[in-house]
């Protein structure tokens, strides 16, 4: 593996940081990372604040090499990545929200995550009392003749998370959307400073309900990287066994509702009932239908016996065999490919800048999973491919979920096989003097980034998990540009950012 | 698809047999329902689903209530798109700091008489996200609660007992 730090920036390497190595940088590195994540020699895996330093995660394209950054702010300002690399933008925003770092010459610093709502400023930086009334959201101005605006949200028609978007339309059509989110901002880094390893685990798990798997699997690396110790060969078996079904639950049952946000509610129905069937047989095998609290620093919770072991094994002889009868459906139905085919279209340039991960990137060019490109373990003795397309419209996405479906049944079958016998956990440990850790995990949705730091007592420090929503929500702003209102359900629901993983 | 839909002419039908109500939910459920006529309510629940800040699992298991195997509207039961033809509020949560006054506005525009669900046990005090600066509490910190239905995130079955639970005491009077 080459130094991702050559011919870019130069920083000291800093002891004790294990998984991916960390950079102390000076405001000429710093700039240099920024001007090479401008020019698309990095790629952006995260940004986040601590009290008087700012961190961001990197990737080199090719090469599958990762680091972190920091640079100290004793003054709280840090030279803005976002200025240079719009994809940044959000994250400095909520940095500044959250610790009051300002990003100087940044293009937008109007408050995210903060709406005014929670009697204090800069909640884990310098805890400034504030008022609660709540302050007023300026949108980006639009102009334009003939042009009317739909604000939607915070609360939506559907069963579905909050958010607000405003439209502005010219008629029908889509001529600019701006999102506003952070409605479900808990403090989850808040409240996880200062808490046990067992608690921050536990909160790592609800960070996004759709993933509390790929969060705790995530958490755990990060968690054992730091301390030094390794999960069991079997437990590192049952974690992938869970993750893929976790997979395999969210695909199925977004392929069948993108169909039905196109009105095509047959394919909801049979997907529906997949899904469930995923759901049971997690309850069966795990004790729980989403495996919640299963992944555990150190190893897994609970054991995999021969009944649930052979429970999974039918659950994929099911699916393979119901599968491409719903396939051929949604190949088949020409009203559904009418709506779906050429809808949405996400740039490959754009997916590419953003670093936009999972289905979202994979359907416009980007090959990146975390699973093959920063290999961890079981993935690196198991077989699989990474599908790729170049479309980028709805229809490529739910293409590139059904070849993830076909995948993860292949992936479930190896895993079954090789599965060790063993022991499912070893003990965590006091480290003794402070030690952090970076992970990345590919959930369902893209790559999960947890970057975590305990302290020498064993309590977490400081612990950042970073949802893949992040670079995706601002890619669907531009994907309905040019649409019809009525197929923003329909992009929407092909890219289903998470809410509750961006606003943390 | 013809082919799909002749072949469900033939398999058994997956929709589960009715669970019985919750026991603890009917108890709960006692006071609350004092203030229904059944009259205006007929056979039938619209539930308006709020999500005040939870971490969307509950709303998966919300959603798995309409699959086949649940098939919730059979019992009269069905969500709507607005609070203005609601008769229930499903709420989940915590409710956060941000979403405070979207949940206050969603009941106030509900008509009477209407029933406040509080679904999932970071709905009932705010659970593993109480103590946060960013967290304003449970459900029944922000509106009143007639119903809570614990879990983590409770299962379709469990939604649909306490739900049942809320139509049986509601027809009872």
């Amino acid at each position: 593996m080459t130094d991702i730090r050559e011919g870019i920036f130069e920083g000291k390497r800093v002891e004790r940081h294990h998984g991916w190595p960390r950079f102390e940088v000076d405001r000429d590195g710093w700039i240099r990372a920024a001007e090479a994540l401008a020019h698309g020699r990095l790629a952006l895996a995260g940004l986040w604040g601590e009290k008087a330093a700012i961190h961001m995660a990197v990737l080199a394209e090719e090469g599958g090499s990762a680091a972190v950054l920091t640079l100290a702010c004793p003054d709280l300002t840090f030279p803005s990545v976002g200025r240079v690399h719009p994809p940044a933008i959000r994250l400095e925003r909520a940095a500044h929200d959250l610790f009051g770092l300002v990003p100087e010459d940044a293009p937008d610093l109007r408050p995210w995550l903060d709406h005014g709502r929670w009697g204090v400023r800069f909640p884990l930086g310098a805890r400034e009392p504030a008022p609660a009334s709540g302050v007023p959201y300026t949108f980006l101005p639009v102009e334009g003749e003939s042009l009317h605006q739909i604000p939607v949200g915070p609360v939506h028609a559907g069963i579905i998370e909050p958010g607000h978007f405003r439209f502005t339309a010219n008629g029908e059509t889509v001529v600019r959307l701006e999102a506003r989110l952070g409605y479900v901002h808990k403090g989850i880094e808040g409240l996880m400073q200062g808490a046990t390893l067992a608690r921050a685990a536990e909160l790592a798990g609800r960070v996004s309900g759709d993933s509390t798997v790929a969060y705790a699997f995530a958490f755990a690396r990060a968690a054992e990287a730091a301390l030094g110790i390794e999960a069991p060969p079997r437990a590192v078996f049952l974690r992938a066994l869970m993750a893929e079904l976790e997979r395999l639950a969210n695909h199925l049952g977004d392929i069948g509702a993108i169909c039905n946000d196109a009105a095509f509610a047959l394919m909801l129905a049979h997907c529906a009932v997949l899904r469930e069937q995923v759901l049971r047989t997690a309850e069966a095998s795990f004790g729980h239908r989403m495996m919640r609290d299963r992944i555990v620093p150190g190893g897994v919770a609970c054991d995999l016996e021969p009944a649930g072991a052979a429970a999974v094994a039918s659950l994929v002889k099911e699916i393979r065999a119901r599968l491409p009868a719903l396939i051929e459906l949604y190949d088949n139905t020409a009203s559904l490919q009418d709506r779906t085919v050429g809808t949405g279209m996400l740039k490959p340039e754009l997916a590419r800048e953003f670093g936009a991960g999972g289905y979202i990137g994979r359907a416009s060019g980007r090959s990146f999973d975390a699973r093959r490109d920063l290999t961890y373990a079981p993935y690196d003795r198991l077989a699989f491919e990474v599908p790729v397309m170049q479309e980028g419209d709805v229809n490529a996405r739910v293409w590139v979920r059904i070849r993830e479906v076909e995948q993860s049944l292949s992936l479930i079958d190896q895993i079954l096989e090789l599965m060790p016998q063993g022991p499912l956990r070893v003990q965590t440990r006091t480290p003794g003097t402070p030690v952090e850790a970076a992970a990345m995990v590919e959930g369902f949705r893209g790559d999960v980034l947890v970057w975590l730091r305990i302290g020498a007592d064993g309590l977490v420090e400081r612990c950042h998990p970073r949802d893949p929503s992040w670079f995706q929500w601002p890619l669907l702003e531009s994907v309905i540009e040019g649409n019809i209102v009525a197929d923003f359900p329909l992009c929407n629901k092909s890219f289903n950012c998470s809410y509750s993983g961006h606003d943390l | 698809m013809r082919k799909l839909l002749f072949e469900a002419l033939l398999k058994p039908i997956l929709t589960e047999t009715r669970p019985t109500a919750d026991d603890a939910a009917v108890a709960q459920l006692a006071d609350a329902v004092a203030r229904t006529a059944r009259k205006r309510l007929g056979r039938s629940l619209s539930i308006r689903e709020v999500d005040a800040g939870s971490s969307n699992d509950s709303e998966l298991e919300i959603h798995a209530l309409n699959n086949a195997f649940y098939d919730v509207e059979r019992f009269g039961i069905h969500f709507v798109a607005s609070p203005r033809h609601a008769d229930v509020l499903l709420v989940t949560g915590p409710v956060t700091k941000n979403m405070r006054q979207a949940l206050e506005r969603t009941f106030a525009a509900t008509p009477s008489p209407k029933w406040v669900v509080a679904v999932g046990d970071e709905a009932l005090d705010g659970g593993c996200f109480a103590g946060s600066y960013a967290v304003a509490g449970g459900v029944a910190d922000v509106v009143p609660v007639d119903l809570r239905i614990p879990g983590n995130p409770p299962s379709p079955t469990a939604l649909l007992k306490g739900l049942l639970a809320l139509l049986d005491q509601a027809d009872a009077r």
